[in-house]
């Protein structure tokens, strides 16, 4: 206390030693608690805005026909546009606008679950907001992150923007069907992808004339058996 | 700008450990390879905390630097981005500090 006014004067320090994520984090671990429960495979899908998210979650829910059971968390700024064309696959949907945000995080994602409640061994696919920043630092309690490049992009997005592909375990190359009117060099994407995440799968396709999209949808019923009690 | 999000919860963080003190500093560790960016965690440290109990209160970072290990030839080095390769070739390599993101510790009055 201060002798002249009363004010008090004197400061003392406080030690929290506190990671800033640490409330993400742990809702992020009671989503995938709750996901491994009901034996379900999450994706966080993350990529820029316009590299085919949706475009590849409608083919992917397509393709596959209802085995397994699909159901999506839409992640934008603002509109239902996304959820929209994903209901018209016949899928269960969430969207979630994040107004000002610019990333889904983990208690967004519990409030999604909860309200999408998906069934026992199936596939929830999470589409976060397109950027390829601020999504990377946020854990959703998913089981793998895929990343989404597309070919307009250029392919020095891997070193460009490496907090996002250091956390990708899997890389999707999207509208590879452009490739003969674009100046994209694959094989250095896929060199820089790995220079930033060694040893990640990269997988060419087009979302929109599937080409390369079997080779996606293997490697979608190989995490799915694994977490999903049938054979898928 | 996930700066403005992560520094809202750094201010709940601190209003749940001291709810009922004046908070003078807010001492921070984010480190080069975190992916935040200190000065956009500066711009947004006036407006998280404008009705709080750490209105005023300053914020003092230290950003500790990348460094790393390889696994393969044990050598340690520095690290200034994400691409994890040692000079000998190697992408085994452990990182050491740069990823840090945290609160070490407040002023009170």
């Amino acid at each position: 206390m201060c002798a002249t006014c009363g004010c008090s004067e004197e400061t003392h320090t406080v030690v929290l030693e506190q990671d800033v994520l640490a409330k993400n984090n742990h809702l992020a671990e009671h989503n995938r608690a709750w996901l491994a429960a009901r034996n379900v495979l999450a994706l966080n899908i993350m990529s820029s805005p316009g590299a085919g998210k949706t475009t590849l979650l409608e083919r992917t829910i397509r393709s596959l026909g209802g085995a397994p059971v699909i159901s999506v968390i839409e992640g934008d700024q603002e509109t239902r546009f996304d959820a929209d064309r994903i209901r018209t696959t016949g899928c269960e949907v969430v969207q979630i606008n994040t107004g000002a945000g610019c990333h889904l995080d983990a208690s967004m994602v519990h409030n999604g679950l909860h309200e999408l409640d998906p069934p026992r061994d199936s596939i929830v696919l999470v589409e976060n907001v397109g950027n390829l920043v601020c999504p990377a630092l946020f854990d959703l309690g998913e089981s793998y992150r895929v990343v989404i490049t597309s070919v307009t992009e250029g392919a020095d997005k891997p070193r460009k923007y490496p907090h996002m592909f250091v956390v990708a375990d899997l890389v999707l190359l999207n509208k590879v069907d452009l490739l003969p009117h674009v100046d994209f060099d694959v094989d250095r994407f896929v060199s820089d992808a790995r220079m930033v995440r060694p040893d990640v799968t990269v997988l060419p396709l087009s979302a929109t004339v599937g080409t390369g999209v079997d080779a996606w949808l293997d490697w979608l019923r190989d995490k799915c058996a694994r977490v999903c009690a049938p054979a898928v | 700008m996930h700066e403005l999000s992560i520094m809202s919860s750094v201010v709940d963080t601190v209003r749940e450990r001291v709810p009922d003190a004046t908070v003078t500093c807010v001492r921070m560790e984010i480190g080069k390879l975190s992916g935040v960016l200190v000065d956009s965690v500066l711009f947004c440290f006036d407006v998280v905390v404008a009705g709080t109990n750490l209105e005023g209160a300053s914020l003092d970072i230290s950003s500790p630097p990348g460094r790393a290990r390889c696994r393969a030839c044990g050598s340690s080095f520095d690290l200034d981005d994400l691409i994890f390769l040692c000079s000998c070739g190697s992408a085994d390599v452990q990182v050491l500090s740069g990823r840090e993101l945290r609160i070490t510790s407040v002023e009170v009055a």
